[in-house]
């Protein structure tokens, strides 16, 4: 970025994409519940946030659904991607379509398709809305990251690892716990995390499959924004803005300094090819 | 007497406050083969993308044809590039690809079809218009690329090692073929590469580098027979560097002897590098040698023999036509036209 | 590596019941009245809210479009800049993405309400109180600022692969500033772009928070039509599911337009 105009231009656009949460932070220190007037500074806010019960309740619920989704999801999306790698082109690419579908379908006929089903299961099966829909309703959309991150590792992993192993006294079960997991043991993470923080952040689908009963902490926040204006949501949101910039930065910065801890190994490398 | 055409004045450019250019002056004349020769890290290519416009200097003046053209963008000079790495555009076929310049320019299409097919010519590449470039070796691709460049009739060709991603045989083959199309069409080829052998092919003019300062200056013969100094003897084919010292005008001691040479005005008993070039050692009996030393090994190179010989601490190696015996006490001899002085360099 | 087939059997029984069925179901919904019974009166009563479909067909193509516009020259400078700035440049463009977007389209509320922090700033030059909220502008809005990441992150992706030396080239052969975009960095960025279109596009078509937040009721959008049918005032599921199906026809058109071209062009690139 050498000319003046691109960084200026980039200095704007994130301007543009921060200034609204930056205020909303400020006035989460504010006084009064005014959005516009500074009238004091203020922790209020934080303290009433910890003490609401709705938001705790539902922070909790999130937790729940989230890690029981994502890890669910993993299992059969590890599993379902060991399956589709040993298979032939066509029906590959059949149920690499139909993966595709919750990524692409709009979230709303997601949440729609679902509660359809679900009130259909409620209808002839006793079924409730609740806990269990929503999990369903999270693993649905979550398993194809899962696939996504752990088909890769499949097909880049050297096939003669397995082989190795039965040649060094594996019979295949050991093989498969002993190589085969550890070698896509980074995509299975990485889908796992994929997938819980889809499911955190989720709000269409958990409005739609969350019945009546059970709410989700994005439920909670869209019914405070409806209802009523308190800066607790304000509190909350600085709170998340912290938490997530402070992993996504720190995850940044170690990456970098791998990266230039590397560089500079290939440098003093290439400096002594040259000078030697 | 030729014109020149580029001239670069006293350029000094920087990365991080690192010069890797310091004050580089050089003149080039117009239909030459000009090569930059020297190790990675020399400069020697942060010269040529002064001359075609994708490196600034912070100092310095870069002249094309007496005009001076520090601040005129690539797109506007009168040179074109062959890339490192061919740089072909992955979107575009091979008629497109070396036709992309002509469009700009808005020729007609008739006139182009008759350029690019005349270029497909030169290069060896007819019939190949419309196929996809990754279709094509690495050798293919670099036809393309300098065609691509030199459809557009540039005074000066700019080549940034272009066969250093080819295999040996095949860079040979490129190597005769670049020197016929320069020869051909007549413009300035201005070549960086780190390979000594093919600059001392290809080039009119070769131009040593090292740490962004030119070390010498001069066709392919000059700079073999009588380089400038340890660095340029030693980068330029193998050579024997040996401390000496220069005793008076025409007489160095090294290796325990005094021996007459062909150079003067040194300071008196100044610390010199003798540069003896391994085929220039004479392999004589013991008793005639005014060095004497144990073959420590010989190994057959196809040409010659390279022997390695340890005489009193000093390493030689000698290229002869004849093998010699490992352990075998043999004396050397060289003439005084091929003891090659030079002043230390401080770096060295 | 030997792995069975039959590994895959879960999923392909999971697939069926929570993504084909449930479609299947949405196109049951759509083709039956309360009864049970065979119809199409539910696509017939969709034509009186044929102008909320082109109004929200028409808000998503405009926001795509602003997106492609403020995201193609960023993700440019981005993808040039530096290896170690790149990745920072990259996490600061994707750190509001992960903050819940009913949170960042609340934000936007409170700046752009009639007493909101925007009006209270024209104030001070004598300017306003504008109408900045509920309108189409607002919405529109709110769509580029949840979605602008989507179309940089693809075309960054992208951009990023395009080596240094083939834009150098391109100078070298003549190309102007002008003539290097159109000649070599659009069309070599195209898979992107058509990725950044449909992400961009799908998101915003099928919204009802965006609009319900910033729109207020006076701009709605075939999204908040379809969860007033099931979650709203006016109950229908059979027309509700009526209405998503014309959405997915949309959102199938697009993709056809987009998506083969997408992967059309990447299978040349590789």
């Amino acid at each position: 970025m050498k000319s003046v105009y691109a960084k200026l231009y980039m200095y704007l656009l994130y301007i543009f994409l921060y200034l609204p949460i930056l205020v909303l932070i400020v006035f989460s220190f504010n006084a009064s519940k005014s959005r516009a007037n500074w009238t004091g500074f203020t922790f209020d806010w934080y303290i009433r946030l910890f003490n609401n019960e709705d938001i705790l309740r539902s922070l909790v619920n999130t937790v729940i659904i989230a890690v029981a989704a994502s890890v669910l999801a993993t299992v059969l999306g590890t599993v379902a991607a060991l399956g589709i790698h040993s298979m032939k082109k066509t029906p590959r690419s059949l149920i690499m379509g139909a993966t595709y579908i919750p990524v692409i379908n709009p979230e709303i006929i997601m949440g729609i398709s679902l509660m359809l089903l679900f009130k259909f299961f409620v209808d002839y099966f006793g079924f409730k809305f609740g806990f269990v829909s929503l999990i369903l309703a999270h693993i649905s959309f979550d398993v194809p990251y899962v696939i996504y991150n752990v088909l890769p590792k499949l097909r880049t992993m050297n096939p003669n690892l397995v082989e190795a192993a039965c040649d060094l006294g594996c019979n295949q079960r050991m093989a498969f716990f002993k190589v085969v997991i550890p070698e896509i043991m980074p995509g299975i993470f990485s889908g796992f995390l994929m997938a819980l923080t889809y499911s955190v952040d989720d709000f269409v689908v958990s409005y739609f499959t969350s019945g009546v009963g059970v709410q989700t902490l994005s439920i909670t926040i869209e019914s405070m924004t409806r209802l009523k204006i308190s800066p607790e949501i304000n509190a909350l949101s600085a709170i998340i803005f912290v938490v997530i910039s402070a992993i996504l930065i720190t995850k940044n910065i170690i990456e970098n300094r791998r990266l230039r801890h590397e560089r500079n190994l290939v440098r003093l490398a290439m400096s002594k090819e040259a000078s030697g | 007497m030729k014109n020149t055409i580029i001239s670069l004045r006293n350029a000094v450019v920087e990365y991080d406050g690192v010069q890797v250019l310091k004050n580089v002056s050089l003149d080039i004349l117009d239909k030459q083969f000009v090569t930059l020769l020297g190790p990675s890290g020399c400069g020697k290519t942060t010269t040529l993308r002064i001359i075609g416009g994708f490196a600034d200097m912070a100092s310095g003046e870069l002249f094309f044809n007496g005009t001076k053209i520090n601040s005129l963008p690539p797109h506007k000079r009168e040179v074109n590039t062959v890339f490192q790495k061919y740089a072909l555009f992955p979107h575009l076929n091979i008629y497109d690809n070396i036709a992309f310049g002509l469009r700009i320019k808005k020729l007609p299409e008739k006139e182009i079809a008759s350029r690019v097919g005349e270029m497909l010519r030169l290069v060896n590449m007819q019939g190949f218009e419309k196929r996809s470039i990754n279709s094509l070796s690495g050798g293919q691709q670099q036809r393309i690329a300098i065609a691509r460049a030199l459809v557009n009739r540039p005074k000066v060709l700019l080549l940034d090692e272009p066969l250093g991603a080819l295999d040996l045989k095949l860079r040979k083959e490129m190597q005769i073929e670049l020197k016929r199309m320069q020869q051909e069409l007549e413009i300035t080829f201005i070549y960086v590469t780190h390979d000594q052998e093919e600059a001392l092919t290809m080039s009119d003019t070769v131009v040593v580098m090292k740490d962004g300062c030119i070390q010498q200056i001069g066709t392919p013969q000059d700079i073999y027979n009588e380089p400038v100094n340890a660095f340029v003897a030693d980068f330029i084919g193998e050579s024997n560097i040996i401390d000496g010292i220069m005793r008076r005008d025409f007489l160095v001691e090294f290796a325990g002897k005094e021996f007459a040479c062909v150079d003067k005005d040194f300071e008196k008993d100044e610390l010199v590098d003798v540069v003896i070039r391994p085929e220039d050692i004479k392999v004589v009996p013991q008793y005639q040698g005014a060095i004497v030393g144990v073959v420590e090994n010989c190994i057959f190179k196809g040409v010659h023999y390279e022997i390695s010989v340890d005489s009193l601490g000093y390493k030689w190696i000698i290229h002869s036509t004849q093998s010699e015996e490992i352990g075998a006490i043999i004396g050397m001899n060289v003439t005084p036209m091929d003891i090659h002085i030079m002043h230390k360099t401080e770096e060295r | 590596m030997k792995t069975s087939k039959a590994l895959a059997i879960p999923y392909i029984v999971w697939i069926l019941i929570f993504t084909v069925i449930p479609l299947g179901l949405v196109v049951v919904f759509a083709l039956t009245d309360s009864d049970g019974g065979f119809t199409l009166q539910n696509l017939f009563d969709m034509s009186s809210y044929m102008a909320v479909l082109f109004r929200s067909i028409i808000f998503a193509m405009i926001a795509t479009v602003i997106c492609l516009v403020l995201a193609f020259p960023a993700a440019y400078f981005i993808s040039r800049a530096r290896s170690f700035n790149q990745s920072t440049l990259i996490v600061f463009i994707m750190v509001p993405m992960w903050i819940s977007f009913i949170l960042r389209t609340y934000a936007w509320m409170t700046l752009l309400e009639p007493n909101g922090l925007i009006n209270r700033f024209l104030g001070l030059f004598g300017i306003g109180p504008l109408n900045l909220i509920n309108n189409a502008g607002a919405v529109i809005l709110g769509m580029v600022y949840n979605y602008l990441p989507f179309m940089i992150l693809p075309l960054y992706s992208v951009m990023v692969k395009i080596d240094q030396s083939v834009i150098e080239a391109a100078q070298d052969l003549g190309s102007s500033r002008l003539s290097l975009v159109r000649r070599v960095i659009l069309p070599l960025s195209m898979p992107g772009i058509n990725t950044g279109i449909i992400a961009v596009f799908i998101p915003s078509v099928s919204t009802f928070v965006i609009s319900r937040m910033l729109g207020g009721g006076t701009n709605d959008l075939i999204g908040d039509l379809i969860e007033s049918q099931f979650l709203g005032a006016s109950y229908n599921p059979h027309l509700g599911s009526a209405m998503a199906l014309v959405l997915m026809v949309v959102v199938l058109f697009m993709m056809s337009l987009f998506n083969q071209f997408g992967s059309e062009e990447e299978g040349t690139m590789i």
